[in-house]
């Protein structure tokens, strides 16, 4: 191994590491003007929060551009956050707001991961009993299918009643103030199952980065891993958008910064690097929006205004991606 | 052996592999030869479980390609094919370390490592080991592939123009190589090469297609004939020995 390149990569996240603690720490702390027995638990939650989203829209990020090969394109292209809203809107749509909210958010999020499943199950069965050619089949179907949600919502939204409306804009539009709690514990629980499964196949994975016939060749069985990775990254992404709604373009952002500072190709390495940087973009952000803009304005602008900005220099930087 | 049964490969309504048996038994290189579009790649592909056929099947030592676990055939037959763009930011060791994977799954042992440095010590890559592959010309690109091949330590190693970006001086040491791979080591290297006057001279067995099908097949006494490449290729090729070797002299 190349071990000057690999020592390089543990001291980068080494250097994460203790910024995602600076920023756990002044989360915890900034302003908090002594009253620490609400601000604590308050925060904590909130903290939480962040790490989960921070961690399944890393992982699932990184994980998809293994499988297609591809680093520009992350779960939001295959239209998971669509297939999401169109779900919620769909539900709000048949039941009303009252209904949606009577109804148990575990059971909700859980019919709601399972359908996200069955949508990756469904487009990998259309890729790979259709010949098994290539994997910008499958993503040309997600933009297909992606577009088609959006309009599926679009549609029903503007079916429904004002009120209803407004109700689902609350919960497309992530927001870390309020997440929901009751969730969080569940949450944790199935990301730990998931990312004990994607634990035991990063070997794998790594081989996957070769491409698909040297994957094969190498005895790695292709399609057991790739179906693999599309249901950790459904379960994945179905966690962070019912927790906080969608954050797509993030995932693109931190998967590219973490190959960049990385110079590993093991997913070892790189998972850790793109989670610390998804944690310590959110903590950052969220601690600058409350206390240096007073909720002047949604983390989610944020983000995407310095995600784009930054993946355009990144984009400019390195042709070859 | 590899043994193709009836192999046929369409791709659309084009037929790139039409009704295709072969057997290539244990040891020796055997030279696939022919012109472009014959269905040498594809045939390689299919031998080595990377192109599933429309017809026919493929066995290696018995075994169905197509029913044997990836990893299992993995430690009994290497390919390389042409393709050598890779998206990984990886190290001339990184990647040679990788053919070690179907024997460890990402443990690397001191002995996968000797193995390693064996392999990049064979393929003159000493000097480069610790660089980045998107710093290497062409031709160290494909020397680096071709020692992830010998690390993994098969049997059967089938290559696709492993000779591709060579030059002259590079191409002859590494069928020296070949050689003393099939002939200490008694692995079988099956390789698809344009150059003919290559495989007139180094290969055991060669094997000539032509639209899909095979042409000639024997050693290069039988096929390194000026009637038999003017079949295979449409041109009269004329054949001299000269020096115990094999020149041939294109019209």
């Amino acid at each position: 191994m190349a071990s000057s390149a690999i020592r390089s990569s543990r001291h980068t996240l080494f250097g994460l590491f203790a910024g995602a603690m600076l920023c756990v720490a002044l989360f915890l702390t900034v302003g908090a003007n002594g009253q620490w027995d609400f601000v604590l638990p308050f925060r904590g939650t909130k903290i939480l929060t962040m790490v989960l989203v921070g961690y399944s829209v890393a992982v699932s990020a990184v994980l998809f551009q293994t499988a297609t090969g591809n680093r520009i394109l992350t779960p939001g292209i295959m239209g998971f956050d669509s297939l999401f809203i169109l779900l919620q809107t769909l539900i709000v749509f048949s039941i009303g707001a009252q209904g949606y909210t009577g109804i148990d958010p575990r059971v909700l999020f859980a019919g709601q991961a399972v359908l996200m499943i069955g949508f990756s199950a469904l487009l990998y069965r259309l890729l790979f009993h259709s010949g098994g050619r290539s994997l910008h089949l499958l993503v040309l179907t997600g933009v297909v299918l992606g577009i088609l949600f959006r309009s599926l919502s679009e549609f029903a939204g503007r079916v429904i009643s004002p009120n209803e409306y407004l109700f689902l804009q609350d919960r497309f539009f992530a927001s870390f103030n309020n997440p929901d709690t009751q969730l969080l514990a569940f949450s944790y629980g199935v990301v730990g199952a998931v990312s004990l499964l994607a634990w035991r196949m990063l070997p794998a994975f790594d081989v996957l980065g070769l491409g698909r016939e040297r994957a094969i060749s190498l005895g790695v069985d292709h399609r057991r891993t790739v179906g693999a990775i599309l249901a950790i990254t459904a379960v994945l992404v179905s966690i962070s958008t019912a927790l906080v709604g969608p954050v797509t373009f993030f995932g693109l952002l931190v998967s590219n910064l973490a190959y960049w500072l990385i110079r590993s190709h093991r997913h070892v390495l790189i998972l850790p690097a793109a989670t610390l940087l998804a944690v310590i973009a959110l903590l950052a952000g969220q601690l600058v929006l409350e206390q240096a803009l007073g909720f002047g304005t949604n983390l989610r602008v944020v983000l995407e205004f310095a995600g784009g900005i930054t993946f355009i220099l990144l984009l400019l930087r390195d042709p070859r991606r | 052996m590899i043994e193709a049964i009836s192999v046929t490969k369409r791709y659309g309504s084009s037929v790139v592999l039409d009704d295709v048996s072969v057997k290539i038994p244990h040891g020796g290189i055997t030279a696939i030869i022919g012109p472009n579009g014959a269905g040498k790649s594809t045939l390689l592909g299919v031998m080595s479980r990377l192109i599933a056929p429309d017809a026919g099947h493929v066995t290696i030592d018995g075994m169905r390609v197509d029913q044997t676990p990836g990893e299992v055939l993995a430690r009994r037959l290497a390919v390389l094919r042409q393709d050598n763009h890779i998206m990984l930011r990886l190290t001339v060791r990184d990647l040679v370390a990788f053919g070690r994977y179907p024997h460890n799954h990402g443990r690397l042992s001191l002995a996968d490592r000797d193995i390693i440095e064996q392999a990049i010590r064979q393929l003159d890559l000493d000097a480069l080991g610790d660089r980045y592959l998107d710093e290497l010309s062409g031709g160290q690109r494909q020397r680096a592939f071709i020692a992830m091949v010998l690390a993994q330590e098969t049997d059967y190693i089938l290559l696709d123009e492993p000779l591709s970006s060579l030059d002259v001086q590079k191409s002859v040491q590494m069928l020296g190589l070949f050689r003393t791979a099939a002939d200490e080591l008694s692995r079988t290297i099956v390789i698809v090469v344009h150059d003919i006057a290559f495989a007139a001279n180094y290969a055991d067995r060669i094997i000539a297609m032509r639209d899909g099908r095979i042409v000639a097949d024997g050693s290069p006494d039988e096929v390194i004939r000026q009637d038999v490449l003017e079949e295979i290729y449409d041109v009269p090729i004329g054949v001299h020995h000269v020096g115990g070797r094999r020149l041939l002299a294109y019209p």
